[in-house]
């Protein structure tokens, strides 16, 4: 393998890393502030990308789309918690997951009834179209890197906002004593619906960058939200900093692992077998490697302060 | 009196019977509305219910139901238009896991299943069965189309699929008339969205054509990173990868990929023009080949219904055998595993009137058949 391969193959993980961890930080942020496992997040996600790939096919603009489509995540999701999930903090997690869950077949069926089944058109902006090249002789996608560039200024935005503001402050009082800060008058009913609608917003960002590489179409979300979870299980449920690097974490395995297993395999057996055989285990690599970490971590990398 | 009453009612019947059997005949639809790969699963359903539609045969009905993508669900679902909707022929599952799961019991409980689409080779040699009928191709065909192909104009190949059994199939039915190197073979995951680690990986081999077997918006997803990687080796695979259901999401990025198909919207016959207007009146957009494949699904059901009932086992065999349609795709007939011997073809993908579409470039196999007949004992 040659230095140019394992460099392309490290940032290949490191802005898949990144994007996960987009979803992972809203997610982590509901259950720690709230206690609520929402897992509508990925529904979320793929309203941003229809509200990006909608707008941009209409104004031929895919920043507008952009900015649409974290409005669009963003109101969807003050909605949400507006109409059904203030209902299910004080329930136990079942009813939370059987809530949340019927809210992924609503956004669903919702989106097929607006949007049809095919998939829909998003293209990278032309800003953005392209390769550069790296040193070894490789070349990468600029969109990639600015992938990686904006997950690092949403790393450090949220850092911000949750260090250095008011907001943040309360949101920290949240996590550590929901009740306590109700009581000293904090309104905390609107606070809910303002980081509802913030971990929204990032989803809807993530699926809009990422819709423009993939395919937009309905269920996009499902498939990222279960990589989500393992993030935030591996980080420790309700730590953003557990998130960024759990998701960083897996990000990198699970791209070298699809590069690196079926050639390991492949010491020991022909390639035509080698291929199925180590793609199936670089399939399951990162649920081993989150199994590994729960036995030596039980809560995970960044417990959360309270239980 | 009693003699003209009597004359009457046979001439009646007679003529009844001239109209062939006008017996109801209950069709159970399993296929993907829903999910990822619901493009697929709604021309398949399109196509089918044109043909039904285009005979006007009122004996005839048909009950959808959506499988989700999932196994269990299309499973559960079969069991259920079996044993308490009476189906009489079963058909529509696009996804070859699906087929494994639902087609061998249905066969079991003396069910006709015709398929649009999944043809796993399980399915296809030893295992073959006389009520499994699949109206699309061998899983293999069109692979083994673009190794053939391949053979031209390329020495060095990367081949790509997901880990399934049709994944598996593609790379076999590739491997089979390929005779260059192959620079590596890989297995992904089944909805896998993104190829970055894989595309790295076909930079570094030194490949020199790269064959990708990837449906619905696994397909969309590769082509899009593809086009911004800069990796610039052709990218060439069967009909489906770009197929008319993902073309408008690629964009751009799928002009000039090479592909095999056994039909395309070019055709130059009377049924396939027949088909294209029909299907462009009715729904608005083009077809894909899943929606000819289950049209002809259709057709063959309806040309067997017209003269045998669906109650007597082997005469409704015997007919569906005969395969007395006119297919869009030109020849059509069955082979002995009762999977069809046809013509594939060469495509490129070109942009008409805006539209990105198909073209036919040449003819690659002529009545190409599949390499499991010869193990079928039917």
């Amino acid at each position: 393998m040659t230095l140019a391969l394992a460099l392309e193959q490290l940032l290949n993980g490191i802005q898949l890393g990144v994007m996960l961890f987009l979803m992972a930080a809203g997610l982590t942020l509901i259950f720690g502030v709230m206690g609520l496992i929402n897992l509508a997040h990925g529904s979320l996600y793929m309203v941003g990308a229809f509200a990006c790939a909608a707008v941009a096919a209409w104004t031929g603009s895919f920043w507008i789309g952009l900015v649409a489509s974290l409005i669009a995540a963003a109101a969807a999701g003050a909605i949400v918690e507006l109409v059904v999930v203030r209902r299910l903090y004080d329930r136990d997690h079942l009813d939370q997951v059987l809530a949340t869950f019927a809210l992924i077949l609503i956004f669903s069926e919702g989106t097929r009834w607006l949007f049809g089944s095919f998939p829909l058109y998003l293209d990278i902006p032309p800003l953005l179209q392209g390769a550069v090249s790296l040193p070894g002789g490789a070349e990468y996608p600029v969109y990639r890197f600015a992938i990686i560039a904006v997950g690092a200024a949403v790393a450090l935005g949220l850092y911000f906002l949750i260090s250095r503001t008011r907001l943040g402050m309360r949101i920290r009082a949240g996590e550590s004593d929901r009740e306590m800060i109700g009581a000293l008058g904090v309104d905390i009913r609107t606070l809910y619906t303002v980081v509802f609608a913030l971990g929204s917003a990032l989803a809807g960002l993530a699926g809009a960058m990422v819709g423009a590489l993939q395919s937009v179409q309905v269920g996009m979300g499902e498939p990222v939200l279960i990589l989500a979870f393992v993030v935030i299980v591996i980080g420790g449920i309700g730590s953003i900093k557990g998130a960024l690097l759990g998701a960083l974490l897996v990000g990198i395995v699970d791209t070298l692992g699809r590069l690196l297993l079926p050639q390991i395999v492949g010491l020991f057996m022909p390639l035509a077998q080698a291929g199925p055989i180590g793609g199936a285990i670089a399939s399951m690599l990162i649920y081993v490697v989150m199994a590994l970490i729960l036995a030596v971590k039980p809560r995970g990398l960044f417990p959360a302060a309270h239980g | 009196m009693k003699n003209l009453l009597a004359a009457a009612t046979l001439a009646l019947s007679v003529s009844a019977s001239g109209l062939a059997f006008a017996e109801p005949l209950k069709i159970g639809m399993i296929t993907t509305l829903s999910g990822g790969g619901a493009g697929l699963g709604i021309d398949t359903r399109d196509g089918f219910m044109l043909a039904i539609k285009n005979s006007g045969n009122k004996d005839i009905t048909v009950v959808t139901e959506d499988d989700a993508q999932k196994p269990e669900l299309a499973v559960s679902i079969a069991d259920k238009m079996i044993q308490s909707d009476n189906v009489d022929v079963l058909t529509g599952i696009v996804w070859s896991n699906l087929l494994m799961a639902v087609a061998p019991g249905a066969v079991a409980q003396g069910k006709f299943y015709v398929s649009t689409n999944a043809a796993p080779a399980a399915l296809a040699g030893a295992n073959c069965n006389k009520l499994y009928f699949n109206a699309a191709y061998q899983n293999d065909n069109l692979h083994e189309a673009m190794g053939e192909y391949a053979n031209k104009a390329y020495k060095k190949m990367f081949i790509l699929a997901p880990n399934y059994p049709a994944g598996k199939d593609s790379l076999t039915g590739f491997k089979r008339y390929y005779k260059g190197e192959l620079a590596s073979e890989v297995y992904t995951q089944v909805g896998q969205t993104d190829y970055a680690a894989e595309i790295a990986q076909m930079r570094a081999s030194g490949a020199d054509g790269i064959f990708v077997f990837l449906p619905g918006g696994m397909g969309i997803a590769f082509m899009k990173q593809f086009a911004q990687s800069g990796v610039k080796i052709p990218v060439m695979g069967p009909g489906f990868s770009f197929s008319q259901d993902v073309l408008p999401a690629i964009g751009d990025a799928a002009l000039g990929a090479k592909a095999s198909g056994q039909w395309a919207p070019d055709f130059d016959n009377e049924a396939s023009k027949k088909f294209l207007a029909d299907f462009q009146t009715e729904y608005k957009r083009l077809p894909s080949i899943y929606a000819v494949q289950a049209y002809d699904a259709a057709q063959l059901i309806l040309s067997a219904a017209s003269k045998a009932s669906v109650k007597n086992a082997d005469a409704f065999r015997a007919e569906l055998l005969k395969a007395d349609i006119k297919s869009p795709r030109g020849n059509f007939k069955f082979n002995t595993n009762q999977h069809p011997i046809q013509d594939i073809y060469l495509t490129e993908v070109v942009k008409k009137d805006g539209v990105l579409t198909n073209k036919t470039v040449e003819k690659i196999f002529a009545d190409h058949g599949d390499a499991y007949a010869k193990d079928c004992k039917l």
